[in-house]
């Protein structure tokens, strides 16, 4: 019954991705409107869920895979809702819509909320920060993603000069490429955060957990490091591999992080 | 009351026509002065642009009134009728779907325009200021209006470029995004770049640069458009320099190649360069549109965009009516008058 807000928020973000491509194709997109009252009205539900299901188990929920695909939808539509009015990124939520729909549809069928395997020790806020605060850096990534494939997808019709209905609504594609140098960097800074807080409270790890940890973090500043030499183009293919890694290294940390409190 | 339109428009009558009725902006309180102290007439607004010069009316006797309309306007411009006169009539239903029409740009020459949205809101403003309005063209032009937001928000009439010019901005924005940072570089002083650097010039560009064979040319068109002209053998070693390069030169061959652009662009990765080539025969290599980075649009590509902007306004024209439609209905409902009849007065009615 906790699920229930959950799935109606999912159901959201299905309807704004919907009417979004209606609308396209009936060549009457207004951004800014029902899309992000539906990314609005997701995030509200997405966050009941979580503080009900905080409430539930005392702790930060992020104490098993099922809650923390959940927190990283949360995060992914926060960072939404807050690039997407200030840098003006029409369409941004038709490209968010659909993954945040897709991550929770898989959260919800796949049997990954059995038990708790994570186990927060009692008073341990600076454990629960580094677990919110490293899966929040992934949303950045997520949408440093999306704004790689909005940037792949109107360099193309650029490139091909053949401009699709949704040419004129997308945003300029150095609007894009800005954007998605920015997220990356926000999401790298959370990242590093989140691992500094584990450092400090020393978080023991398998290591497994560590290497991904450590290599995603790598890469991750690597790719911020090239970006100028590699051009926005590669800067926005690696984005959208790397995120697509970290949600491996999301799932293969969470496997091995059984026990490791 | 009843709304009355007399005018002609580009659709009815060529220019020679248009220009001997038009209204100066000067005269055009006095000329509302006295349309008013026409017979029958109780309120007027009168747009003059230059594609259409219309007289409206607000009347409670429609016969006199358009009789009315229609010596004002040959009187005052002081040309003899001729038949078939140039003018259009409308009352009723047809002169609200009239004005309806034009506030949305679908009587326009190039559909979806939104030009004539201000020009209109313009003729009324110095209309009310003059007094000549009054309950029932305040309502109807005030109606008009957001008939024409309507249209605007709810339809795709406006979006779209329909030129080569306004496709070469909007590229550039897509681009770019604002272009107040962009630096432009002319190759080959002819009309069609000229008009493309004007279209950029208006959206603000930062810099622009003019290059041609003839120096004295380039340094004419430079200075009358507020820019720099540099020798054309300079240019290579300026490219690096430029985000927006027009290229419309006569040479027979290839002036920008493949191998002058690509080291440039790999001096700047993260920086776009624009290319337009609206020379025939083709000034740019067509294989510098595969350099990462550089984006190359020849005259056909523009033409084809433009082209296809023009069909999506025009699928979207009937989407439009059913807007205007409901308005229609609406004003007439306030109006509270039934359907009028024709007027008697005789004009020949050319429909727009």
């Amino acid at each position: 019954m906790d699920r229930l807000p959950l799935i109606i928020s999912t159901l959201c973000f299905l309807f704004g991705f919907a009417a979004t491509v209606a609308s396209l194709k009936a060549g009457h997109f207004r951004p800014r409107r029902f899309n992000l009252a539906m990314m609005g009205a997701g995030f509200l539900l997405q966050t009941v869920f979580l503080v009900t299901r905080g409430k539930a188990i005392g702790h930060c929920p992020l104490t098993n895979l099922f809650e923390a695909l959940i927190f990283l939808s949360w995060a992914i539509t926060l960072f939404y809702l807050l690039i997407g009015p200030v840098y003006r990124l029409s369409l941004l939520g038709m490209f968010t819509e659909p993954l945040v729909f897709l991550i929770q549809v898989v959260a919800l069928l796949a049997p990954v909320d059995a038990g708790h395997p994570v186990v927060f020790p009692p008073h341990s806020p600076w454990l629960e920060f580094h677990a919110a605060v490293s899966v929040i850096a992934y949303g950045a990534f997520a949408m440093a993603g999306v704004a790689g494939i909005m940037y792949l997808a109107q360099e193309r019709q650029l490139k091909t000069r053949r401009l699709g209905v949704i040419f004129f609504q997308m945003p300029p594609i150095t609007d894009l490429a800005t954007t998605n140098v920015r997220l990356l960097w926000v999401g790298w800074l959370l990242l590093t955060l989140g691992q500094v807080s584990a450092a400090a409270i020393r978080v023991r790890v398998g290591l497994g957990v560590l290497v991904w940890g450590g290599a995603m973090w790598l890469s991750y500043l690597l790719l911020l490091l090239a970006c100028r030499r590699l051009g926005p183009r590669r800067v926005g293919i690696f984005s959208v591999a790397l995120f697509a890694l970290s949600v491996i290294a999301l799932c293969v940390l969470n496997h091995f992080s059984k026990g490791v409190m | 009351m009843q709304i009355l339109c007399l005018g002609l428009s580009h659709r009815s009558a060529p220019v020679d026509v248009r220009e001997q009725f038009a209204v100066p902006e000067a005269e055009l309180t006095t000329a509302l002065a006295a349309l008013k102290e026409m017979p029958g007439i109780a309120e007027t607004v009168i747009v003059s642009t230059c594609n259409r010069v219309e007289f409206y009316a607000a009347a409670s006797d429609p016969e006199r009134a358009m009789c009315s309309l229609l010596q004002f306007a040959t009187e005052r411009s002081g040309v003899v009728p001729t038949v078939p006169e140039p003018f259009f009539a409308h009352d009723g239903t047809a002169s609200i779907q009239h004005l309806f029409r034009v506030v949305s740009g679908l009587e326009s020459m190039v559909i979806g325009e939104t030009e004539i949205l201000g020009q209109v809101k313009k003729a009324y403003a110095a209309a009310a200021a003059a007094g000549s309005t009054s309950r029932n063209l305040n309502k109807f032009f005030q109606r008009a209006f957001n008939v024409a937001k309507e249209v605007r928000t709810q339809t795709s009439i406006t979006r779209g470029p329909v030129s080569v010019g306004s496709v070469t901005v909007d590229l550039a924005e897509k681009i770019f995004g604002k272009l107040s940072s962009c630096h432009v570089m002319i190759l080959g002083a002819g009309e069609t770049s000229e008009l493309t650097a004007r279209a950029l010039l208006s959206r603000g560009v930062k810099t622009l640069f003019v290059a041609n064979r003839t120096h004295e040319r380039a340094v004419a068109l430079a200075a009358e458009m507020g820019g720099e002209a540099i020798h054309f053998e300079e240019c290579d070693s300026r490219y690096h320099e430029m985000d927006i390069l027009i290229s419309s030169t006569a040479a027979p061959h290839y002036v920008v190649t493949h191998e002058k652009i690509a080291p440039v662009m790999s001096r700047r990765p993260s920086r776009p360069l624009f290319l337009i080539d609206l020379a025939v025969p083709r000034d740019i290599e067509p294989s510098v549109n595969d350099v990462e980075g550089a984006y190359l649009y020849d005259i056909d590509s523009l033409r084809a965009i433009a082209q296809q902007g023009m069909e999506v306004r025009k699928q979207e024209v009937l989407h439009c009516e059913q807007i205007i439609a409901r308005h229609i209905d609406e004003f007439h409902q306030w109006l509270g008058a039934s359907r009028p009849e024709a007027p008697a007065c005789q004009i020949p009615v050319i429909d727009p």
